[in-house]
């Protein structure tokens, strides 16, 4: 039987609606640790469209790296750095003129973009939500990461590149971790005595 | 279960409605009663620990209504605020550490088969666990900042410090099991382990064996417990993030510390102990499995669901154990044991296990014994190329993992 109310878009009003108040809220407020807890919400918000979409592993992803260790390094960093117990910012009048601007202008883009998918401005109907399929999402990423390429059929021209890419990335975070280690200070012992 | 309650024919909007509701009234129930056995267990066994009786009068003869009882003072205690606080924030943070630890059980299995007592069934739910349990860790962070307090504020800092210790090598421990299962779905690898405890991925090879002990070490830090509660150290920072809180707001902060403990000590006996699977396969000799019928099958998960929670429980009084065994570190001592020795030691286990399951992947039981022929029916389900998705297929996520089971 048919719903009278078509509830995947009553969830998307829904979060996207959280996920939007919540990022004016991070604009408006002037205390940073309660700008992150806005953050949070509005990000995990986001993850929530995500999993609605079908999307488990970038859903979970977004709530381990931007919601999770994103969100308490920034509060890790704001509570080392701070002078006074409660931070706020003022905002200058030019600063706000300024982000107003290049936020229009990504809106305007985002705003052209989405309209430019012809799917996306007529509409689609139910039966034709329907008729996509959800699957899961995990399944194939480890395929690629193994060489298969599930969206290619075993066709030798489309090999998978994800363990490269996944490889490259974990010699980037090695590259780093040396730095740090060269650029860090270096006490001797006998210095910090006396 | 909603999908049941479709074919009866009911309205498919109540039937969800009503699936959701008993799904979460369960976890609900699961934390909030598990908290107070759990703190009525953790005074019994402090208590034996440290040579006395604990309590042994509120409820008759062991004392097990002490817990309700201070329940009851907690209702009536005085809800406390500090002047200087950051009213919005310091109200907020009892219930975002409940909600993360609350969220974990949403994808939590408690037994499996065809029809998997789960409340969501994530294809990636181990990676989703990982994800929410971590989010506890706000909570404790924004109580410790809003409270006003020097002693919150240390708190606070030091689980911030904590929190990037323990979590590479909490990640890297619990990659292993999904590698030699080769999947993410926590059902599955339930499932994977069948048949009796020397099919256990604790068991299956000499590095899984180590990885589980690394793996407790750092969920015992990821719950802030002794000797990793650095946060709370009654003996240096008064009560640490919580000083300041009172009443249900409080108990709030321990109903999140022992369901993270039961979430983490289930994740724990999921990943390497077999799951809802007991020592002995009683379930499947007694035909209470679902290739006997729809009926036994419930009944056999029924008995893996006792099963899991036995395991669960054993997890969190070892645990206890541990808290009333060793002092507590130093918070260097803390980020010195996670990032160079769990590390490092999950990284070689890590390479070791995969070496292991090359050169045997059809063993089990360190290599001793043959990887039972169940094993192999279950197995998840190619995802379809794009030619044939065009064919309709709604329930595609929920049915992909329990189609190929049945044949």
């Amino acid at each position: 039987m048919e719903d009278p109310i078509y509830w995947p878009s009553l969830f998307f009003l829904l979060f996207a609606g959280i996920a939007c108040a919540f990022a004016v809220a991070v604009v408006v407020s002037a205390n940073i640790v309660r700008m992150a807890f806005y953050l949070v919400m509005s990000l995990a918000a986001t993850a929530g469209l995500f999993f609605l979409a079908g999307a488990d592993f970038v859903g979970a992803m977004q709530i381990l790296i931007y919601v999770g260790g994103t969100l308490v390094l920034l509060v890790f960093g704001v509570m080392l750095t701070s002078q006074d117990r409660f931070i706020s910012m003022k905002t200058s009048r030019f600063e706000l003129g300024m982000a107003a601007g290049v936020g229009a202008c990504l809106f305007l883009l985002l705003w052209f973009a989405a309209f430019s998918v012809p799917e996306w401005s007529r509409g689609l109907t139910r039966a034709e939500v329907n008729a996509v399929p959800l699957q899961p999402t995990a399944t194939p990423i480890g395929m690629g990461l193994l060489g298969a390429r599930v969206d290619g059929a075993d066709s030798p021209d489309k090999a998978g590149y994800l363990l490269i890419f996944e490889i490259v990335s974990v010699h980037l975070l090695v590259v780093l971790i040396g730095a740090a280690f060269l650029a860090r200070a270096r006490y001797k012992r006998s210095t910090i005595v006396e | 279960m909603a999908e049941f309650l479709i074919d009866v024919g009911i309205w498919p909007w109540l039937a969800y409605t009503l699936a959701a509701l008993v799904h979460i009234f369960l976890l609900v129930n699961l934390v909030a009663v598990g908290a107070l056995l759990f703190i009525w267990m953790e005074r019994k066994v402090s208590g034996r620990i440290q040579d006395r009786l604990g309590p042994t009068r509120v409820g008759g003869r062991f004392g097990w209504l002490q817990t309700l009882a201070d329940g009851i003072k907690l209702l009536t205690k005085e809800d406390l605020m500090p002047e200087g606080a950051d009213a919005f924030l310091f109200k907020l943070a009892p219930y975002v550490s409940f909600c993360a630890s609350l969220a974990a059980f949403m994808a939590i299995p408690f037994a499996g088969g065809q029809h998997p007592f789960v409340a969501l069934h994530l294809n990636v739910a181990v990676f989703f666990i990982i994800a929410v349990l971590g989010l506890e860790v706000f909570g404790v962070i924004l109580a410790g900042y809003s409270s006003a307090s020097k002693w919150s504020l240390f708190g606070a800092m030091r689980e911030a410090a904590q929190v990037v210790s323990y979590e590479v090598p909490l990640g890297m421990c619990a990659v292993v099991p999904v590698l030699l299962a080769g999947s993410m779905d926590l059902v599955y690898i339930g499932d994977r382990q069948a048949g009796g405890f020397w099919n256990w991925y604790i068991f299956h090879d000499p590095f899984t064996f180590i990885t589980f002990w690394v793996y407790f070490t750092c969920a015992t830090a990821s719950v802030n417990r002794a000797p990793f509660d650095l946060a709370e150290a009654e003996s240096e920072l008064v009560a640490g993030f919580h000083t300041e809180y009172s009443g249900l707001r409080w108990s709030f902060f321990f109903m999140a510390e022992y369901g993270s403990m039961m979430a983490v000590s289930l994740l724990a006996s999921i990943l390497f102990l077999g799951g809802w699977h007991g020592p002995i396969p009683i379930a499947s000799v007694l035909g209470w499995t679902f290739e006997d019928g729809f009926w036994n099958g419930i009944a056999g998960n029924v008995l893996g669901t006792l099963n899991i929670l036995l395991k669960g429980i054993i997890g969190v009084t070892v645990m206890m154990w541990v808290r009333w065994t060793l002092p507590r570190l130093r918070i260097d001592q803390v980020i010195t044991t996670c990032l160079k020795y769990c590390v490092p030691i999950a990284a070689m286990t890590f390479l070791g296990a995969t070496l292991w399951q090359y050169a045997l992947p059809d063993k089990m039981f360190f290599g001793f014994l043959d990887v039972p022929a169940h094993t192999y029916q279950v197995a998840e389900l190619w995802p379809e190329t794009k030619s044939a998705a065009t064919q309709p297929a709604a329930s595609q996520r929920t049915a992909s993992a329990d189609t190929v089971r049945m044949d």
